[in-house]
């Protein structure tokens, strides 16, 4: 089973993260989680391994308590 | 579906006195059907067809106006040929298989459902559940085992033993039917699953539906369109159906808080319809108001007491899977009971009802949920989520398959005990489990005919020529493939079923394929017939 990576894999992880924040600058905060969920599917799509999709949701969830 | 208001008569039956009404003792019958609606009737001439008298027993004595069930599937069509009105439903309905869905002010993709050629039905007709209704009652007269009696109205049942015995009120005073097996093809609110006090769990969505059939006077192609928050309805959905006769079905989604009352007044449902009709003629036809369930009993046999229909499970309405699935409950349950009132099966036969059945409800709900939850969605980030995969869905084909403004219907599969397991490797679109495909053939003097045309209304064991005659117990119709039997001419069979020379297919009255092997064994055939009869 594929297991989710949450090893830092990006060269530039600063750049990455600005890359994210950049796209949400100019937005109010229904147009931002708009594009999150648009992101969120994308992402989710490239992905496309529900063992791995299901992985990431639940770090997700634990990361926010 | 809760109806906003009750229904003028579309066709109107009359109530006879029965000389059952005057017996000392309640008169006993194998069967009694519970509700004249599509289900009931169908299911009674289903078992009316194997031999069985059934009466059938109505509190009104009319089939009601407006389209209700709209959108009758392929398999259901099929079931339908069976007991013999499947033609009037398919030339009189609306045959369609394109869909447009749209999202704000902008259409976001379409499909076609591409029907796959070479079988007799096609993928959805559209057609006023009244006219189903009324071919129903028509072949009725033809079948002589089957009666209905209008204006009787059930107000209790007990059961006792071996059977059931139904209190019943009429014009002329009330009167007692007692029945080997109680058939509650009652519908949502079913009188039977009250009086029993069985449970109905499951859910109930915050919201409800305007439904309003129009007449319109210019012709439009037969397309499903669905439009998720249009300019023309602010922030909420609407689906638009055709059907015969130049009719329209518009179901407008109005929130949870909406009035019912309000909302039916011709002149609000005048005003919708004018904002989406922008200036196009039409007559409304008629106006109801549903809120919608998924749910179901926990069984659907309870002694001699069998639900079918919406009285044993209900969905919303989106993916057509109320009247075609109840359609299927009667075609599942008919032979079995007719085997087990002929002593040539068990109880345990029965057992496998409840069990095929709630398999296919448990799917039913499931799909009707999911459809449910994408056009209600229940919180700020589910809201976010389902737009943000209808914007996508413009640009991108993935997201296009997560759009859900129903998943219609198909054919259930059953993981059956019934079920003979494969031995040797079968390919092709013929599933253990499932229905027959269907195929063109034909007959010794050239005539074309369907393959599920053919299929007897017992067993059939399809026998592909190899120069052998299979011998087969009584009760098993033989249909040949080849030599002097059926021709397979576009080798339209061969493909769906993975036919070689011998290759033996059994399929159970109903039509779904139970056992299968590449050549004939008589004592494999007869374990066959054992587990698919329950006795193994």
């Amino acid at each position: 089973m594929a297991e989710l990576i949450t090893d830092a894999r990006f060269d530039t992880p600063d750049a990455a993260f600005q890359l994210i924040v950049d796209a949400h600058r100019d937005l109010d905060a229904k147009a931002s989680a708009s594009l999150n969920a648009r992101l969120v599917l994308l992402l989710a799509n490239h992905v496309g391994d529900m063992a791995v999709l299901e992985q990431a949701v639940e770090a997700a969830k634990r990361s926010g308590r | 579906m809760a109806e906003g208001q009750e229904r003028k008569a579309k066709f109107s039956f009359g109530y006879h006195r029965h000389a059952d009404q005057d017996a000392a003792t309640p008169v006993r019958h194998p069967v009694v059907v519970v509700g004249a609606g599509p289900v009931g009737l169908a299911a009674a001439i289903d078992l009316g067809l194997r031999g069985i008298p059934v009466v059938i027993l109505d509190d009104a004595d009319r089939i009601g106006e407006g389209s209700r069930g709209l959108c009758y599937s392929k398999r259901c069509l099929e079931v339908l040929d069976t007991i013999g009105v499947g033609d009037p439903v398919a030339d009189k309905g609306v045959d369609w298989k394109l869909g447009k869905v749209s999202f704000h002010d902008q259409e976001v993709y379409d499909f076609d459902l591409l029907p796959e050629p070479g079988h007799k039905m096609p993928a959805f007709v559209n057609l006023q559940q009244y006219y189903l209704e009324k071919y129903l009652v028509e072949r009725l007269e033809d079948v002589d085992t089957v009666t209905v009696r209008w204006r009787n109205k059930v107000t209790g049942v007990t059961q006792d033993g071996d059977h059931a015995v139904v209190e019943i009120e009429t014009p002329d005073g009330p009167y007692k039917l007692a029945a080997d097996w109680l058939i509650a093809a009652d519908g949502a609110n079913s009188t039977l699953r009250r009086l029993m006090d069985i449970e109905f769990v499951g859910e109930t969505f915050r919201d409800q539906f305007l439904i309003a059939d129009i007449k319109m006077k210019a012709d439009f192609p037969a397309i499903r369109r669905f439009w998720f928050e249009p300019p023309f309805h602010g922030g909420q959905s609407v689906l638009l159906h055709k059907q015969p006769d130049g009719v329209w079905r518009v179901d407008f989604q109005i929130g949870w808080d909406a009035d019912p009352k309000e909302e039916t007044k011709p002149e609000n449902v005048r005003a919708r319809l004018d904002r989406m009709m922008e200036g196009r003629d039409y007559d409304l036809e008629w106006v109801s108001v549903y809120t919608f369930q998924c749910r179901r009993n926990e069984h659907f046999v309870y002694d001699n007491v069998i639900f079918i229909g919406d009285a044993a499970h209900q969905v919303s309405p989106f993916g057509a899977r109320g009247a075609n699935s109840g359609v299927e409950d009667g075609h599942n349950l008919a032979w079995k009971l007719a085997m087990i009132l002929r002593g040539e099966a068990g109880p345990s036969l029965l057992a496998t009802y409840d069990l095929e059945r709630i398999q296919a409800a448990d799917t039913n709900i499931g799909h009707s949920t999911r459809s449910t939850d994408f056009l209600v969605p229940k919180s700020p980030g589910d809201k976010h989520l389902r737009d943000a995969v209808l914007n996508l869905a413009r640009d991108f084909p993935f997201a296009r398959q997560m759009v859900n403004s129903g998943r219609l219907h198909t054919a259930a599969h059953y993981d059956s005990p019934l079920t003979t397991p494969d031995e040797e490797p079968f390919g092709g679109a013929a599933r253990l489990g499932d229905p027959a495909p269907d195929a063109p053939l034909t007959d010794a003097a050239g005539t074309p005919v369907w393959l599920l045309n053919a299929l007897s209304r017992d067993f059939t064991l399809i026998h592909v020529a190899n120069g052998e005659a299979p011998d087969v117990p009584d009760g098993v119709a033989v249909l040949t493939i080849g030599d002097g039997g059926f021709q397979d001419p576009d080798g339209l069979f061969a493909s769906r079923y993975d036919a070689t020379p011998g290759a033996c297919y059994l399929m159970r009255p109903d039509q779904y394929l139970t056992a299968r092997f590449r050549r004939f064994d008589r004592a494999r055939l007869d374990a066959a017939l054992a587990r698919a009869t329950g006795k193994a």
